[in-house]
């Protein structure tokens, strides 16, 4: 019987895949227009998501909330500890989520392609930030947990080292390849063809770099590789990212756009589920003393009471909110038709 | 100035900008609700350029209510550590259930409501709104109980160097949740029937799309002048009996009253001052704050003077807000009701100056939200948490005073910026104004 800790280091990790599949995709689509030079294919890029955008940003909102309420010393201190860099992050959401309406309203070409802008840097940074924040838990933040007590010396620049900027590097470029795979399902003609070259170059980079980045990460953060093999979720998770790595230039060969959206998004979900299983039972490891001072599901939760009661409330919410976004998803399918009301 | 007032300042300024947004949100909603289900029943196309054009209003204002909120969910744990540590037990459920049972669905089903117009049956798209304005009532609803818990805490125990939860149902419906709520989700419905009265208001002064101004109009008056009255009585009367019961300090602040006494005045107008604590120029009906909050002309109201000063409320705060809430309250029945009674000798559409007073009249529902949730949360101080937790031990230990500014700075420029660019678009918007409703024989 799984305890009610791991059941709540679960759904916040199921939170986390599913922000990461979902706004992932349209972070993605932000980074592409950032290289998009033809107004049509920008206002198809917008449209692509403008519908559904929002909804997706409401999983990385349900994580802050769950982490709060299962475990809020993590929330506290890691919040409070990357202060600046979340004040950087909140400031790129900011602009992201006005650029659309702004975009619509706004009617010289030079304010249409100001706020496509903010879209875009509004989208990179978070894609990147993401990823630096992966790193910077993975490799350990000086924090200490001490009868009850929780200290910490986190430092903005401390947390910009070589190897959190490698994760990343590879967060931001495995979004962009997922966006530039969404967008061949919404896309036609040479915009098409467009994408599914972005798609096929950022696959390789992705490869490149998610090998990399385990190398280093095998260097960096030893701790995180111990007793992984004898897990068999481990390699549960690891065969079904293998395929659905090698699937997507194969699908995008095939011109099989949903299923290859289908994989891209098999993937996110199996590398968010590998970095859990990894850090399980720890939220955050502690570069001063791993052992005793990091932060776990037990030391940093709050009471049984309280994740009941939550556990409940999520029973009772998410499997509505999953039946309407695949409704939303279904209405909205196929390609981008631009009329008098898009953006 | 030390971390602690600077971290007051940034929460209030990031809140105070966001709360703008929501109450539109809410109350445009809720009045879409009725305008696309008379547009969907009666097959009337006047309705329907309404719910087109007050749809993109509510979308350009939705934006910006999220792009501030996504602030709000995180600043907690950014600002707030020490306090999230604390109560994260109690304090951090609501917030999650609200981005379970409300964010999602608001979210969604707005775009839903905004594209989907051609793509989904008209009994679906009605249904999408309706999800639109039950999603941010229930965002409202756990927000509040969050807020509320803050205010009368119940339903925990303090152990182990928290707050931890006993009875979940206590803690949800604590002694001001439901008090509030209702308060709070009124005030919301005036600011959007304000905002679309005095928008259709405007564009029959500047004669665009009379008709289909004038229908909305109607709407948003009659609607206008029953949550008005709603607001007063019952919501008013109750949430100020509930404050005296529960937070009599905040009461007494609020209503400048120092000296327990029976046969209480009721403040009307007056000027507070702190050294020496005195409310200079006081206007006040005797008997009647007694008589309104106890039923009882001889009843006996506490004054500040029974409680130690270190833990009274900013006076001047308190009470000005509370007033000027006050005040605003009854201007918005006073101007509700002219506009009603010339709807009903059907002259409205003609009195210019009652239109002019209803364009400029938009913002000041807004205000008393402000002034209202000034006077709830100045009026809650020294506590963070009423009787458990000083706001003067809640902030991030480990957040310097120096990051504290540099948001502050970061997020009012950038507040600014979205104020302003808001505004123009919005005013721009509402000038183009509504769709020309095409005649009978071009839609068949």
């Amino acid at each position: 019987m799984i305890d009610l800790n791991t059941i709540w280091f679960i759904l916040v990790g199921v939170l986390i895949i599913g922000y990461a599949i979902l706004d992932g995709f349209d972070l993605g689509v932000g980074v592409i227009q950032l290289f998009t030079k033809d107004e049509d294919e920008r206002r198809v890029n917008v449209n692509a998501i403008g519908p559904v955008w929002d909804g997706n940003e409401v999983w990385l909102l349900t994580a802050g909330g769950a982490l709060f309420a299962a475990f809020p010393p993590v929330y506290a201190t890691v919040f409070s500890g990357f202060y600046i860099a979340f004040m950087l992050l909140l400031t790129a959401l900011i602009f992201r989520a006005v650029s659309f309406e702004f975009r619509k309203y706004s009617e010289s070409p030079a304010a249409k392609k100001l706020w496509d802008t903010a879209f875009a840097v509004g989208s990179t940074l978070p894609a990147i930030l993401y990823g630096v924040a992966i790193g910077n838990v993975f490799a350990g933040l000086p924090v200490q947990f001490v009868d009850g007590k929780i200290t910490d010396s986190i430092t903005f620049l401390g947390l910009l080292n070589p190897y959190s900027i490698l994760v990343g590097v590879l967060s931001l470029v495995l979004f962009t390849m997922h966006g530039a795979i969404y967008m061949t399902m919404k896309s036609t003609g040479k915009h098409l063809d467009k994408m599914v070259s972005v798609a096929s170059k950022t696959w390789i980079a992705v490869v490149l770099l998610y090998f990399i980045a385990t190398m280093a990460t095998f260097f960096t953060a030893n701790y995180l590789f111990v007793g992984i093999l004898k897990n068999l979720l481990f390699w549960l998770l690891f065969i079904l990212l293998f395929v659905s790595i090698f699937y997507i230039p194969i699908g995008l060969k095939a011109k099989r756009f949903g299923c290859t959206f289908l994989a891209s998004s098999v993937m996110i979900g199996c590398m968010v589920g590998l970095v859990a299983i990894s850090l399980f039972p720890r939220l955050v490891p502690s570069s001063i003393d791993l052992a005793n001072g990091s932060l776990t599901i037990y030391n940093s939760s709050s009471t049984q009471n309280t994740l009941q009661t939550m556990l409940i409330i999520a029973l009772i919410g998410m499997p509505m909110v999953i039946a309407y976004t695949i409704y939303i998803y279904r209405v909205f399918k196929g390609t981008v038709i631009i009329t008098k009301d898009s953006y | 100035m030390d971390a602690n007032v600077l971290a007051r300042i940034q929460f209030a300024m990031t809140i105070g900008f966001h709360f703008l947004f929501p109450p539109l949100t809410i109350g445009l909603a809720w009045i879409l609700v009725i305008i696309e289900a008379l547009g969907w029943k009666k097959k009337n196309e006047i309705y329907v350029a309404i719910g087109k054009f007050f749809g993109k209003i509510l979308a350009l204002i939705f934006a910006i209510g999220v792009a501030t909120g996504v602030v709000m969910e995180f600043q907690f744990g950014t600002n707030w550590a020490e306090y999230s540590k604390f109560v994260g037990d109690i304090f951090g459920a609501p917030l999650a259930a609200e981005g379970i049972f409300a964010f999602f669905l608001e979210s969604t089903f707005l775009g839903l409501y905004i594209f989907g117009r051609e793509r989904v049956s008209k009994g679906v798209h009605w249904f999408s709104i309706f999800m639109v304005a039950v999603g941010s009532t229930i965002s409202a609803f756990w927000i509040l109980v969050a807020n509320s818990w803050q205010q009368t805490p119940a339903g925990y125990i303090v152990q182990n160097g928290r707050a931890e939860l006993v009875d979940f149902w206590a803690a949800v419906f604590n002694p001001s949740t439901m008090v509030r709520f209702h308060h709070t989700f009124d005030a919301a419905l005036i600011s959007g029937a304000f905002l679309m009265a005095g928008i259709a208001a405007y564009l029959i002064l500047k004669k665009k799309e009379t008709e289909t101004a004038k229908k909305a109009l109607k709407v948003a008056v009659i609607f206008g002048l029953v949550v008005s009255l709603l607001e007063v009585f019952p919501f008013g009367d109750l949430h100020s009996k509930q404050v005296a019961k529960t937070q009599p300090e905040k009461f007494a602040a609020q209503q400048g009253l120092f000296d327990t006494q029976k046969n209480a005045p009721l403040s009307l107008f007056g000027i507070p001052s702190a050294n020496p604590p005195e409310i200079k120029m006081h206007i006040a009906i005797p008997g009647l704050l007694s008589l309104l909050t106890y039923n009882d002309v001889n009843a006996e109201v506490k004054g500040l003077n029974d409680f130690p000063q270190s833990e009274w409320p900013p006076l001047f705060l308190t009470f000005t807000s509370y007033h000027g809430m006050v005040a605003l309250g009854m201007l918005f029945i006073l101007i509700m009701g002219i506009s009603a009674f010339y709807l009903y000798r059907k002259t409205l559409y003609e009195k210019k100056f009652l239109l002019k007073i209803l364009v400029w009249a938009i913002p000041l529902p807004l205000l008393a939200c402000q002034l209202g949730w000034i006077a709830a949360e100045v009026g809650r101080q020294p506590w963070i948490v009423y009787k458990l937790m000083k706001t003067a031990d809640a902030a991030s230990a480990n957040v310097s005073a120096g990051e504290i500014l540099f948001s502050i700075i970061l997020f009012g420029i950038i507040y600014i910026l979205l104020g302003a660019i808001f505004l123009f678009i919005l005013i721009r918007k509402i000038k183009a104004g509504p769709d020309p409703v095409k005649s009978k024989e071009a839609s068949l």
